[in-house]
């Protein structure tokens, strides 16, 4: 898959294994923190923490409801509780008992929704988490996380970890270009990154979308045009600041997702730029449509999530920013 | 210090008990005007019997004690009465009970998990409360504490695929420690749950499922102690009490009538209702 080769980034393990490493590092370095799985740790990659640690480890079956059941009662228990299955099983069988459970309740719990997005491929829609941002977004206690890289996916679920109270992180099977420097990248709940300067317009990301995002902006600098590109990792709370101070410093803003355009991430920045400072817009996701079985180039392609796609959209603004 | 409940109630003495809870379910959801008076009645004598009785371990001046016993109201609905049992234990005031459904009130409609002291989980959407309790367990399991769970089923929620996930996965983890008990009062909302949807024969269900299965008369607080008593020594199964009960208990039209599910008394009928409870 090609993300990142035109801004000259590396391409990272694929997101999943990253999270997988990252979840066993916070187990060695927490004891309260315990693993739920739905039966999908091999794929989730959550099964490094059953090797490592089986007493705090517990494969609950395929049987969603109860995964967050147990989950929440662990929590109950002055545990922290990472609950992960494919974004799409979870969610989808589970919403409700998220929803009590877990956010109306408020508790400790973490949810993995792995497999987010269309780039898993050849498994095709039953599989596929595209709701998963606007689904957690019904749930006014929940945190929402979408790493972009590798460092910043361990970064997220440390920063998931010691956040006290509910946070969805959603992980993915495909690799994604290393963005930020493996020590210490910057990473903070609900304060988006600058990861590209420019002031023509701006591009407002998350997960697999801000390679694509660095990639437009790399092809848009051959026109002269400067974009800035926002590392939004943070759905909720939204960066109100960053947002707002990229429509205004730039004028022009350009949203791109791996989600459904309905109750996404762009939707989001939408209802921000229209009440601190209305620009042109335009948005780069899935139009209401069930994505299918195929390799994930060519579905990003067919379905309009390559950095070409938000190069021409960034160049939409652009004119219509200049009238 | 194992429980700091002072007093030990004789059978007369919890009797008493179940019908002071009944007067105060009823107050509470004719003075909110909404509420669910009978699926609380019919379980008066199960709590009862666990928070009098003797049976949980709990400290009311420190609700959330880590090796406190937890008892998981799964039928959410049965609110007024998790709420008159927790006043009555000593969690807080029994004057905040008349605000039941009142806007600013931490005491809602359904159990919200944390809103006061003592409520456990929150519960309303049928079906989720056993799950509750067996990460409760398994969380003790960690944390070394050797506390019980008690659950409080609903019949018409065993409806619910959830309910046998969590019965599967209990019997699945060997947790011991955790004892549901079933409140068969045989109505569903929209009717009787032989018409609606059957549910027998649930105690073999429940044993294909792993679990031990006792029955009890669900209004006889000695029974229903006695059986909490010996579900203790299940070795390492899961125990389940299916209790036969009635729902509406304690008020003849109340038990005559199954719309009253969703229903409080208006004030003339609660006036009768009082009467008719008073006489227990």
């Amino acid at each position: 898959m090609a993300v990142g080769t035109k801004a000259g980034l590396e391409i990272g393990k694929p997101m999943r294994d990253v999270f997988g490493d990252a979840l066993l590092a916070v187990c060695e370095e927490n004891p309260r923190v315990v693993v739920l799985d739905g039966d999908l740790g091999n794929s989730t990659k959550a099964e490094y923490v059953r090797q490592k640690f089986p007493d705090r480890f517990f494969n609950i079956g395929i049987a969603e409801s109860n995964l967050v059941g147990v989950g929440a009662g662990l929590a109950a228990c002055d545990l922290i509780p990472w609950i992960t299955s494919f974004s799409s099983f979870l969610l989808c069988n589970a919403y409700d008992q998220i929803r009590l459970a877990v956010a109306l309740s408020n508790i400790n719990a973490k949810i993995l929704g792995s497999h987010g997005g269309i780039t898993l491929g050849k498994d095709g829609p039953t599989q596929m988490g595209i709701d998963d941002l606007a689904l957690m977004g019904g749930l006014p206690t929940m945190t929402i996380l979408v790493p972009s890289d590798p460092a910043s996916m361990h970064a997220a679920v440390r920063a998931a970890t010691d956040h006290i109270g509910p946070v969805f992180l959603r992980s993915s099977r495909v690799p994604m270009p290393q963005i930020y420097p493996a020590e210490n990248p910057p990473f903070e709940i609900g304060r988006a990154n600058i990861v590209r300067q420019g002031d023509d317009l701006s591009i407002i990301a998350c997960g697999l979308m801000v390679g694509m995002a660095l990639d437009a902006a790399a092809d848009l600098e051959k026109d002269g045009i400067q974009a800035r590109v926002l590392d939004l990792h943070t759905i909720r709370p939204l960066d109100r600041q960053a947002i707002s101070a990229a429509a205004r410093e730039t004028g022009a803003v350009v949203t791109a997702e791996e989600h459904l355009l309905q109750g996404g991430m762009g939707s989001n920045v939408a209802r921000l730029v229209a009440e601190e400072h209305p620009v042109p817009m335009r948005f780069i996701g899935l139009e209401d449509v069930f994505v299918e079985s195929a390799a994930p180039d060519d579905l990003l392609k067919k379905y309009r999530l390559t950095s070409d796609d938000i190069a021409t959209a960034a160049r939409e603004v652009f004119r219509a920013k200049q009238g | 210090m194992a429980n700091q409940q002072a007093e030990i109630y004789n059978l007369e003495q919890l009797n008493a008990i179940a019908r002071d809870l009944r007067l105060d379910i009823l107050d509470m959801t004719t003075r909110a005007g909404s509420g669910h008076p009978s699926s609380s009645f019919s379980a008066v004598e199960i709590l009862t019997a666990i928070y009098f009785g003797g049976i949980l371990n709990f400290r009311p001046d420190d609700p959330w004690w880590p090796g406190r016993d937890r008892f998981i109201m799964s039928k959410g609905h049965a609110a007024p009465l998790l709420y008159a049992v927790l006043a009555r234990a000593g969690y807080f005031d029994r004057e905040l009970l008349w605000k039941l459904r009142q806007v600013d009130s931490p005491v809602q409609g359904h159990p919200i998990q944390g809103m006061l002291p003592g409520v456990e989980a929150t519960t309303g959407s049928l079906g989720q409360g056993l799950s509750l309790g067996l990460g409760h367990v398994l969380g003790g399991r960690i944390n070394q504490l050797p506390y019980r769970v008690f659950v409080l089923l609903g019949d018409g929620e065993c409806e619910a695929g959830q309910v046998w996930e969590a019965a599967m996965a209990a019997a699945h983890f060997k947790a011991h420690h955790l004892t549901a008990i079933l409140d068969y009062n045989k109505y569903q909302e929209t009717g009787p749950i032989s018409r609606e949807m059957a549910l027998e024969p649930l105690v073999q269900k429940w044993e294909s499922f792993g679990w031990w299965v006792l029955e009890v008369d669900g209004h006889d607080i000695s029974q229903l102690m006695g059986a909490l008593d010996k579900i203790k020594d299940t070795n390492d199964k899961p125990g389940i009490i299916i209790a036969h009960t009635i729902k509406g208990k304690g008020v003849s039209f109340v038990e005559q009538d199954f719309t009253f599910h969703g229903r409080a008394l208006n004030p003339e009928q609660a006036a009768k209702a009082r009467e008719e409870i008073s006489w227990q």
